[in-house]
């Protein structure tokens, strides 16, 4: 049997029980703990599923020299306060939280330049979703002078979190456009709809391209899309580049796996689904598998 | 005599109507022009508020804080207030929107959703504004529904919470019924914002001042996303008419309307088909003119995208849906044609 690689996952709330189905699914990773603060729902699941689970200490993770990644589920500040302690474990941390201490990351797109970071973030669902597109117009083209999205998630799908800091997710998603998507200005957009049954995830990508030549486009962000699809089934265009003047409008749906959260919820099966694929990925590189 | 607050809009809600191309001279003029005329409040904003500038509702020809800071510089006794819609704008925006000049904001969130402008409220308190929780589509739930989400406003410290009637669906008995449940329930002022996609605006407008309602939106020759708004000089009139006091001046309040907004105007401000539509099926009125511009370009009858997108229960700020809807009618109108299996 192929040898898999150790991970952890703390913060067993909605988002870490997901990151934990799709790592139980992964040909190449095993979760050996799941850490929480306190005895809960997710910690009695994980439990059930035979992973160890850690109350209060992260010690036992950072002690076990078989954990490689550990996966961060919790919120910013938490994240802020278990970085530093991962990075001297030798852990590798993928921050599913908006602390982003570490590099952005979205798998299909820079990988390869956060190979060697000791720490990596997962810039926000809505960047995950968008970020792939705008770079697939920017293989293209050449120059995504502005790229702008709008995200639309189901009501039921936004945690407290989100919508206490909703400023954050635009702002993170805008940066993300930029640095990663390569857009020279992003600005980002959210919804949030309360239709019964709940809506799936949609984003709709603006980009402004000097002299956008359409065919091209439609292949790199088609073969995108494919390669989004490999980590995230339910990933499809909706709507296909469309060229009017110098804007470019692309529509993507995101439906979630239906792992542990429901398949609406595509905006957070998309990064954690991300989080898992970083850490796949990264340990193919560092030749653990 | 009961006093009611007047907001006009025709700045902001008025921005959708020439599709966000107002000239800085035009904002200062129509700013003096509701000052003379005794307007409590002014709003000023691109359509869908702070940072709305963008490919989805359009891009303005100058920015909000420029058009603040022209408007100011006159300003005197006009409360300059401005839209924030959480999502779109950030709390950024709105210090600089401060700064620029502003004193009021309106934090805009759909009907089941205010807890994502709680922090919007506070920064605005804190910044010493007045701010107001601005509840859209309020057409889409029952009053229980509305009744909890005002509250959710007023415990973030909202000095106002508006009943938004954003698509203009809402009808007389809804108003009244809807208003007067908020009222019951809050402690704050409670106001009310129209369209006038169903004829109703100025009706539904005097139906929520009996009902309860204090503050009363609107804007010159109804200038407004859709087939407008409640009409500031014809709502001053029956105001008037009815005994409340209002703080505007009725003659002057019609010739600012006539001598300064309707040379402005691109269009006459009616309730054409597509905006009658809105209202029937219930659609984010600044849907208007993005509609049109869709089924145009996909060669479609813009009613049919209309009722479509309220079939699909689209909220407001989901322009980007109408592409979806277009592309996907369009799509199925050339697999029919072709015969396909379907």
């Amino acid at each position: 049997m192929e040898k898999k690689v150790k991970v952890a996952v703390i913060g067993p709330g909605n988002i870490g029980t997901d990151l934990m189905y799709k790592i139980m699914k992964s040909k190449h990773l095993e979760i050996k703990y799941m850490a929480g603060i306190m005895e809960s729902e997710g910690i009695n699941r994980a439990r059930s599923f035979g992973v160890i689970t850690t109350i209060n200490n992260l010690n036992p993770i950072l002690e076990d020299k078989d954990v490689v990644f550990v996966f961060d589920a919790t919120g910013a500040k938490s994240h802020l306060q278990n970085a530093p302690l991962l990075k001297e474990a030798g852990k590798i941390a993928i921050d599913l939280t908006p602390a982003a201490i570490g590099p952005y990351v979205v798998p299909v797109v820079n990988l390869d330049k956060v190979a060697a970071e000791p720490n990596v973030n997962l810039v926000t669902c809505g960047g995950q979703a968008t970020i792939p597109i705008v770079y697939a117009i920017k293989r293209a083209t050449g120059a995504v002078e502005y790229a702008e999205i709008v995200a639309s998630i189901a009501s039921k799908s936004a945690g407290p979190g989100t919508r206490q800091n909703i400023d954050e997710f635009t702002q993170t998603t805008a940066k993300g456009l930029e640095v990663i998507g390569g857009a020279d200005k992003g600005k980002a957009i959210i919804i949030l709809n309360p239709a019964e049954p709940p809506l799936m995830m949609k984003d709709t990508i603006y980009t402004k391209v000097p002299n956008p030549d359409e065919k091209l486009i439609r292949e790199s962000v088609e073969e995108m899309v494919n390669e989004v699809k490999h980590y995230v089934p339910g990933y499809k265009l909706r709507v296909p580049p469309i060229v009017d003047e110098n804007k470019v409008t692309t529509i993507i749906e995101v439906e979630g796996a239906g792992d542990f959260l429901p398949k609406y919820a595509g905006n957070l099966d998309i990064i954690t689904a991300a989080a898992v694929a970083v850490a796949e990925r990264l340990a193919q590189k560092l030749n653990l598998i | 005599m009961k006093k009611i607050h007047i907001l006009d809009t025709t700045l902001r809600d008025g921005s959708h109507a020439v599709s966000h191309q107002f000239t800085l001279e035009q904002v200062k003029n129509v700013a003096k022009g509701l000052e003379d005329a005794g307007i409590e409040y002014i709003e000023i904003t691109h359509g869908d508020g702070l940072a709305g500038s963008s490919y989805n509702y359009g891009f303005s020809l100058f920015s909000d804080e420029d058009y603040i800071k022209a408007a100011a510089l006159y300003l005197k006794k006009s409360k300059l207030t401005v839209l924030l819609l959480p999502g779109i704008g950030v709390k950024e925006d709105l210090e600089k929107a401060k700064e620029a000049g502003a004193q009021v904001v309106r934090v805009a969130t759909h009907v089941t959703e205010a807890d994502i402008g709680e922090q919007h409220i506070g920064l605005a308190k804190k910044l010493g504004m007045e701010a107001f929780g601005f509840l859209m589509m309020s057409h889409m739930v029952d009053k229980k529904k509305i009744v909890e989400q005002a509250k959710l406003f007023e415990s973030y410290g909202a000095d106002v919470v508006y009943i938004t009637d954003s698509a203009g669906a809402m009808l007389p008995e809804e108003t009244k019924e809807k208003i007067s449940a908020v009222c019951e329930n809050l402690s704050v002022p409670v106001g009310f914002h129209a369209h006038n996609n169903l004829s109703l605006a100025v009706a539904n407008s005097i139906e929520a001042v009996s009902a309860g309602a204090q503050y009363i939106d609107c804007c010159l020759r109804g200038l407004g996303a859709g087939a407008g708004n409640t009409q500031t000089e014809v709502l001053v009139g029956v105001l008037k008419k009815l005994g409340y006091e209002t703080s505007v001046d009725f003659y002057k309040i019609m010739d600012v309307a006539e001598k300064i907004l309707e040379p402005i105007m691109k269009r006459p401000q009616i309730i054409n088909n597509p905006s009658l539509v809105i209202g029937y099926a219930g659609v984010y009125s600044s849907f208007l003119l993005h509609a049109q511009k869709a089924a145009e370009k996909f060669g479609l009858d813009v009613r049919d995208i209309l009722i479509e997108l309220g079939n699909r229960k689209m909220v407001g700020g989901q322009e980007d849906m109408i592409i979806d809807v277009a592309y996907e009618m369009y799509n199925n109108l050339q697999h029919d044609t072709k015969g396909g299996s379907g």
